[in-house]
């Protein structure tokens, strides 16, 4: 086989197990995002900046019951807070969060639960996550919003159900 | 008349213009390595930072600093002297306008100067990336844009000399390293243009009060737009040295020309089009756009998978001539002596980390676990702090001798310091990919911070460590530059030659060295994937926030 020959077979070696490779995890994660539902934030629609405080559902942070075992949290992110900082509901729940931003670029990261989002004026972010065991799981801002930003923190607290 | 394609051409002007941007470049990664160790034993709960004022107000403002020095100026100045370096060496040719190239340097050092003054008097501490609402004053938009404006004028005069070139050599192959600058340069040109847009019709005018208000989520869009890419303009220079210098450093050939060609044709076409995977977390994007960018980004992976094999392959030819046997210990025969191999041989390694990181931070829902938390901090320092930063030093090694015309001052500190930069990012950057799983946020204070979770406190030490011996391997660095600079009385290097090829340009097709089917493809690219959620919104969007000073 000539030199050039080799080196050609060589090159197509390794290019496809290299086209192999990505397109095969690119499979595994469609599956895990559209079969296991475990998906991203998306568009969840605009709030005016000045007006967030006025503006439902942000006019009363909180947790609502929607439905029996599913509750909708309310939140408000602002420097350097979260309204509210505890959030409590029972073992089992399926929380959406719907939050916004009243100033500054903000994140809201819950470890424990996967949920991680980014909370922007003007913008509405949805997040939904289940809390099928009972304890606290901690959230905090990781996006810098300034001076204070690292003292920026809160908690779910997931009541056992008697 | 025809004129060999590697003819070694030893302009003066072009020496004198890469010595200046290397001096700017230097001093600004010489300012980014200081702060940095303050970060890194806040991180091990060790703040020193009242200390530090009035020179840096915070832990905000000292980040910041880091940012902008490290990851924009140490970067995009080396990369502007040392790629019009390489490429009026491999073209044989001068710069087509000297006039141009020292106007460039004048406009960005100015730029510079101008950005830094509201950045070291703490008027811009707004991170690398000055997201909105957050607002700097004025001059630290407009000193960036005025560099990056430069770096357009730097691609104007690389292609007008490639046009000089072209007309004396009508259908030869574009020597590889020259052909590779002008990708780097088109590419950037083309993905600078959403930073651009979002400096020149949003901050600058909101910054200076001629707009009111702004929006945040279309400023990242802009951002990111630019923000993916740029890590290519800084990984492409590092592959032109991995593929056209260090295979003859390490006593061998590039394995293949083509390939080479082909790679860097790939990241013309995909490094671009793939910025919507640093905002997986952000609302007001659509799901749909996500996965086209996670699935555009496993794309551009390929490329690099192909620099992998090619540049390991070239390594082991040259390995080979020296002795080397079997599968894998031959690698023990590289040329582990000469410093700026094995600067650039130990950045090889790490990178392969950093680019598995990588995957995972594009995998889509993987990226809620890493998103904003101290893992993304680790994968960052391992392509850009070491890949990148730590081969520029490589090539600083032989570089910074050739132009000053005095020999390095100390072969075996350099050696020591590669060694130690290698040591210290593996443990730094280690203890900060576990600890970012564990979930502890980035750009934080954390020697501040009143929620430190216990699994955080086995780790958080050894990125004070870690961050501790990357900063004397710094000093030993600057040491080892100033000493050769001013008291070196070795003789000066012979610039390295460019590798000789196992599989030449002309096993490859021609289209390989063609510019207009690439540059068309690019922008159809661009257009698939951010036409729509750029018009959307663009026509959705409200500039209804206002801008705030946070610190």
């Amino acid at each position: 086989m000539n030199k050039h020959a080799t080196l050609y077979l060589y090159e197509l070696a390794w290019m496809l197990p290299s086209v192999a490779l990505p397109v095969g995890m690119l499979a595994a994660l469609a599956v895990t995002a559209f079969g296991a539902h475990i998906g991203l934030p998306g568009e969840a629609g605009r709030v005016d900046p000045a007006a967030v405080m006025q503006t439902a559902p942000f006019n009363q942070p909180g947790v609502v019951e929607i439905a029996p075992g599913r509750y909708e949290a309310h939140l408000v992110a602002g420097i350097w807070f979260f309204n509210p900082p505890e959030i409590r509901v029972p073992e089992g729940s399926e929380v959406t969060f719907v939050a916004t931003s009243k100033d500054v670029i903000h994140g809201f990261l819950v470890r424990a639960a996967n949920i991680n989002a980014m909370l922007l004026p003007g913008q509405i972010t949805r997040v939904t996550a289940r809390f099928d065991r009972a304890g606290t799981y901690p959230f905090l801002c990781h996006e810098y919003c300034g001076i204070a930003h690292h003292t920026m923190s809160g908690k779910v607290i997931v009541e056992p159900r008697s | 008349m025809v004129q060999p394609a590697e003819q070694v051409y030893t302009g003066r002007t072009e020496s004198r213009l890469t010595g200046a941007y290397l001096v700017i470049a230097l001093l600004a990664l010489f300012v980014g390595v200081v702060t940095g160790l303050f970060q890194a034993l806040s991180h091990a709960g060790v703040n020193l930072y009242p200390q530090l004022t009035p020179v840096v107000a915070s832990y905000y403002q000292g980040l910041t600093v880091h940012g902008v020095m490290n990851a924009l100026v140490w970067t995009t100045f080396f990369i502007c002297g040392f790629l019009q370096f390489v490429a009026t060496r491999a073209f044989g040719l001068p710069l087509a306008s000297r006039t141009l190239a020292w106007m460039t340097y004048g406009l960005m050092t100015g730029g510079l100067v101008l950005a830094a003054i509201p950045l070291l008097g703490n008027a811009a501490t707004v991170m690398f990336t000055f997201y909105p609402p957050l607002q700097a004053h004025w001059a630290f938009y407009v000193g960036l844009t005025l560099v990056v404006v430069g770096t357009w004028l730097v691609t104007l005069n690389l292609v007008l000399t490639y046009r000089t070139w072209r007309a004396q050599h009508p259908g030869e192959r574009t020597p590889l390293a020259a052909f590779m600058t002008l990708i780097t340069f088109a590419m950037w040109s083309i993905a600078s243009l959403g930073l651009a847009a979002e400096m020149l019709l949003m901050l600058i005018p909101w910054s200076l009060g001629w707009q009111r208000g702004t929006d945040p989520l279309l400023a990242r869009t802009l951002f990111w737009f630019t923000g993916h890419p740029i890590v290519y303009f800084w990984l492409l220079p590092t592959y032109i040295s991995w593929y056209t210098l260090v295979p003859r450093q390490a006593g061998g050939k590039l394995f293949s020309d083509p390939m080479a060609r082909g790679s860097f044709i790939l990241f013309l076409l995909l490094s671009t089009p793939v910025g919507m995977h640093h905002q997986f977390t952000d609302p007001g994007i659509g799901q749909g756009w996500k996965l086209t960018h996670a699935f555009l980004t496993f794309a551009v992976f390929f490329p690099s998978l192909l620099t992998f094999f090619n540049v390991v392959a070239s390594l082991e030819s040259g390995a080979r001539t020296r002795g080397g046997r079997g599968l894998l210990v031959w690698f023990a025969k590289l040329p582990w002596s000469d410093p700026s191999l094995t600067a650039q041989v130990l950045a090889m390694l790490l990178f392969a980390f950093g680019g598995i990181g990588g995957l995972v931070n594009a995998s889509y829902s993987l990226n809620l676990v890493v998103h904003n938390t101290a893992y993304i901090v680790g994968h960052f320092h391992l392509t850009v702090g070491t890949a990148v930063t730590l081969s520029f030093m490589g090539i600083t090694y032989w570089l910074v001798p050739v132009l000053r015309g005095r020999g390095l001052w100390s072969p075996r500190l350099a050696l020591v310091q590669s060694w130690l930069w290698f040591i210290g990012m593996g443990l730094f950057s280690f203890a900060l990919h576990d600890l970012g799983i564990l979930g502890m946020p980035r750009r934080t204070m954390m020697s501040a911070a009143p929620y430190i979770q216990p699994e955080w406190q086995a780790l958080r030490p050894l990125v004070g460590i870690g961050g501790s011996i990357l900063f004397v391997s710094a000093l030993l660095y600057f040491l080892n530059m100033l000493l050769t600079c001013v008291a070196s009385h070795a003789p000066a290097p012979e610039t390295p030659a460019f590798a000789e090829v196992l599989s030449g340009p002309e096993e490859g097709p021609a289209i390989l060295d063609c510019w207009r089917p690439w540059l068309v493809f690019t922008v159809i690219l661009l257009i698939l994937a951010y036409g729509h959620p750029l018009v959307h919104l663009v026509s959705n969007t409200p500039l209804n926030v206002p801008g705030m000073r946070v610190w």
